[in-house]
């Protein structure tokens, strides 16, 4: 009896792991954005002369990284079933609260945290009403967006912050190891956010809620704990972005992150995530803000204006929708 | 007594369900019948049928002697058949004068709408029924018994000569009911004929001149109200059906050990009152009609949903039960009444609708899950509640009704769960997977879970329960042990309320 049943535990866990895999191709949400990357990125290499060149990698990886990081908060909302306008919003405010502290005398390192703590309590903020009163989070984040928006503008009084100090531009213009520090930082924030969302209890339940939050709620899970948790984890990615970009710019710009949550849910939806919740994944997201980024730069180098790609960009997001829409009709 | 309505072998099929085999029914002008029969007996059906919304596989519709087929819903309203459902089909944010007129709006010739002409015809036709509503405020701001005054009105508005009034007084108080009850009668001494749906045996003989009793989608009779009584009626509604096979219950335990004490719990200020004792490695029924409560007070003793008052003691210790989580932590278990909207996950694979939660069991000391034993121990709770499916990846949405609440009551086994609480777990599921669930609660109980059992069905409340709560209007009004569980009792206490 005793071996037979070793056996049938090594059977069953080597069935057990291709199975976990097999259902994970099948429903990997994954292979349109990346068809949908190589597509677009096809067109570029075809219509562009420069689009190939490492440079030009390196440069649209770092100007995605703002972009992505915001997106990996807005992964989170989004697979909730939620969603997050006060991104932009509140990614400005942590980097002008960053620069005005840091000019005011306080320590890099300090400002930076203060900067931080900043977006996570807007995230808090945000996340208490959403969890708790049980308001619908596209007007809880929207409310939060006009008042982060008007705190920034207020501190500084509308003006960018110059002048600080040369340490500070490590995080948007340094690099480590050779890699530009805000695509290390971007990484590292997909990495975190993976292993969150796909390994851990929480991040089960972060779909579990988005897939049916009433069911889930009913099993013994306390979802408000975990919806507070998903708007926190969202005004820190902002803050986040808001460092990257600060020291980029090596400035505090009050007016920063204008249409920012266009571009992270353009990068979510486009990355297969579900508007509705409860189906997606990080990596579809570090895909579209990738696909995203390879438009942006392609249509800039065509000289294509800025106007007509904020036209692109929303027929994309409409086509995206639309594809995953159909996708699920059929299953 | 001329005949205004005749339903000659009426019958009517579903997928897989015959709902309704020849069915008659016939009705004089000006009188009140009854409709009668159990949950699922098949008299919404054949309402619906009689109203165009569903279309008969046999049979034959006369109204005033002259066979009719009605398409749709609207050609059975514009024959004279108007009925009132359970659920309003008023726009609550509209007036009553809006509602009643929806969609026959009277205009002007430049079109422009004539209030005062619809609203002074309004308050003449609620004058004539003696009601007296306000016709300003939106039909939300009415009272239940308001709005269905509302709806009465719109169908006579609607020259409705034959009114179906399917459970009016389901959520009415007595008094309410008691001026629809006048309402029914005046409208009655004008010549409209009248059927009436409902549970409570006391209203049927107040109100009604004849009755009809359905059973499993049978006719069983018609007699006149006169001519019978409640005894009379339960032994129509219930019969003598096909035997089911239930496991054999345990002999009555002595002195068992009280698992779960709910006293004093009132759902709402003004609410009644109720306690219940639930002891170890029993089933215990919840029996009564629909919206009788039995949901509403299991919820609200586990944190499903809010009460107003609770005292709930689990294991002889006071336990506060603020929401699912914390009877989760005491060990136990919902498996709720719907199992598609609150039960589970649909889009989700079995594994993630099992191991919800009981992820931190396989995360242990590490932050990150154990997929492996997550998977391996789905894969083991599969099979001892028998969930027939390739393996613990598939899609929970592909199963069958049956292995869908077999996965529902997988999460729960995983755990040191001692109570579980079964909301109509058979219902919409077949006869063979409902025999496996019915074996499946018994072993647990015989494995040391206690099991409280929501059921509408009797005979499975007859066949399954060690003891029955019986609930009316909001109450328990009965708890039956041992010889008293059978289908009359338990019936009689659900209608009359003792």
């Amino acid at each position: 009896m005793q071996p037979q049943a070793t056996n049938m535990t090594i059977n069953s866990s080597v069935s057990s792991q291709t199975a976990i895999w097999l259902t994970r191709i099948k429903r990997s949400s994954y292979i349109f954005p990346l068809a949908g990357l190589i597509a677009v990125s096809l067109v570029m290499i075809v219509t562009t002369e420069n689009f190939l060149s490492s440079d030009n990698f390196l440069n649209i990886a770092r100007q995605v990284s703002i972009n992505a990081i915001i997106a990996v908060g807005m992964t989170c909302a989004i697979l909730s079933g939620g969603i997050d306008l006060s991104v932009g919003a509140v990614m400005a405010l942590s980097g002008t609260l960053m620069a005005g502290t840091m000019i005011a005398g306080v320590p890099l390192v300090a400002a930076i945290f203060i900067g931080l703590g900043v977006g996570l309590s807007f995230g808090l903020f945000n996340g208490f009403f959403v969890a708790y009163a049980g308001m619908p989070p596209i007007i809880v984040t929207l409310a939060t967006m006009g008042i982060a928006r008007g705190l920034g503008l207020i501190y500084t009084g509308g003006y960018p912050i110059d002048g600080l100090p040369e340490a500070f531009a490590f995080f948007g213009r340094g690099s480590l190891l050779g890699v530009q520090t805000p695509v290390v930082i971007m990484l590292l924030v997909f990495v975190v956010a993976y292993l969150l969302l796909n390994k851990t209890p929480i991040g089960r339940y972060i779909y579990a809620i988005g897939g049916n939050e009433e069911a889930t709620r009913l099993s013994g899970v306390r979802v408000a704990r975990y919806k507070l948790l998903v708007y926190s984890l969202s005004g820190f990615t902002c803050a986040l972005a808001g460092l990257v970009l600060s020291s980029r710019l090596m400035s505090g710009q009050p007016n920063s992150g204008v249409g920012f949550e266009m571009d992270a849910i353009a990068a979510v939806v486009m990355g297969g995530t579900s508007i509705s919740g409860g189906r997606g994944s990080i990596i579809g997201t570090l895909i579209g803000a990738m696909m995203l980024g390879v438009l942006n730069n392609g249509l800039n180098m065509m000289g294509v204006s800025p106007y007509v790609q904020n036209i692109i960009k929303g027929l994309i997001i409409l086509f995206a929708i639309y594809i995953s829409r159909e996708r699920k009709k059929r299953r | 007594m001329n005949t205004v309505l005749r339903l000659e072998q009426i019958s009517k099929g579903f997928p897989g369900v015959k709902a309704l085999t020849n069915i008659d029914l016939s009705v004089g002008k000006g009188e009140i019948h009854a409709l009668l029969g159990e949950n699922g007996a098949g008299k919404s059906t054949l309402m619906k049928i009689l109203s165009g919304i569903y279309q008969p596989d046999e049979g034959r519709i006369l109204v005033d002697g002259e066979e009719r087929h009605f398409a749709s819903y609207n050609e059975a309203v514009a024959a004279g058949v108007s009925i009132i459902f359970q659920e309003f089909s008023l726009i609550p944010d509209l007036d009553a004068v809006e509602n009643i007129y929806l969609g026959r709006e009277y205009t002007n010739s430049l079109g422009f709408l004539t209030r005062k002409t619809m609203r002074a015809e309004a308050r003449a036709l609620f004058k004539k029924l003696g009601i007296d509503i306000d016709l300003e405020v939106p039909v939300c701001g009415l009272s239940v018994a308001q709005q269905q005054f509302v709806e009465i009105a719109k169908a006579l508005s609607l020259n409705a000569h034959i009114l179906i009034l399917d459970e009016p007084t389901a959520t009415l108080t007595p008094s309410e009911a008691e001026h629809l009850f006048a309402i029914m009668r005046e409208l009655k001494s004008r010549g409209v004929t009248m059927i009436f749906i409902s549970h409570h045996l006391e209203e049927i003989f107040e109100i009604c001149d004849r009755i009809t009793v359905l059973r499993d989608g049978n006719y069983v009779g018609s007699t006149d109200v006169a001519d019978t009584n409640v005894d009379n009626l339960v032994e129509w509604m219930v019969g003598r059906r096909l035997e089911q096979a239930f496991p054999p219950k345990p002999a009555p335990q002595i002195n068992p050990r009280k698992i779960l004490e709910a006293r004093l719990v009132q759902l709402a200020e003004g609410g009644p009152i109720n306690s219940f004792t639930l002891h170890e490695k029993e089933i215990l029924g919840f029996a009564g009609l629909v919206g009788s409560g039995r949901s509403e007070l299991a919820r609200a003793v586990i944190g499903a949903d809010p009460a107003y008052k609770k005292e709930i003691y689990y294991l002889d210790n006071k336990v506060a039960l603020r929401d699912t989580a914390e009877a989760l932590e005491g060990g136990i278990g919902l498996l709720p009444e719907s199992r598609k909207t609150e039960g589970l996950i649909v889009d989700f694979s079995i594994r993630d609708n099992i191991s919800i939660n009981n992820l931190k069991k396989y995360r242990g000391a590490s932050p990150f899950i154990n997929q492996r034993m997550e998977y391996d121990t789905t894969q083991e709770v599969m099979n001892r509640v028998g969930v027939k499916a390739p393996d613990p990846m598939t899609v929970v949405g592909q199963l069958s009704g049956g292995n869908q609440q077999k996965v529902v009551i997988a999460r729960w086994l995983n755990h040191h769960c001692k109570v579980l609480i079964f909301d109509e777990p058979t219902r919409g599921i077949d006869v063979g997977a409902k025999a496996e669930i019915y074996t499946l609660m018994r072993r647990l109980t015989n494995e040391g879970y206690a099991i409280i059992f929501i059921s509408s069905e009797l005979p499975e409340i007859v066949g399954l329960c060690d003891r029955v709560a019986v609930f009316r209007q909001g109450t328990i009004v009965a708890t039956l042990a041992g010889d008293e569980i059978n289908s009359n009792e338990v019936m009689r206490y659900a209608t009359t309320g003792n």
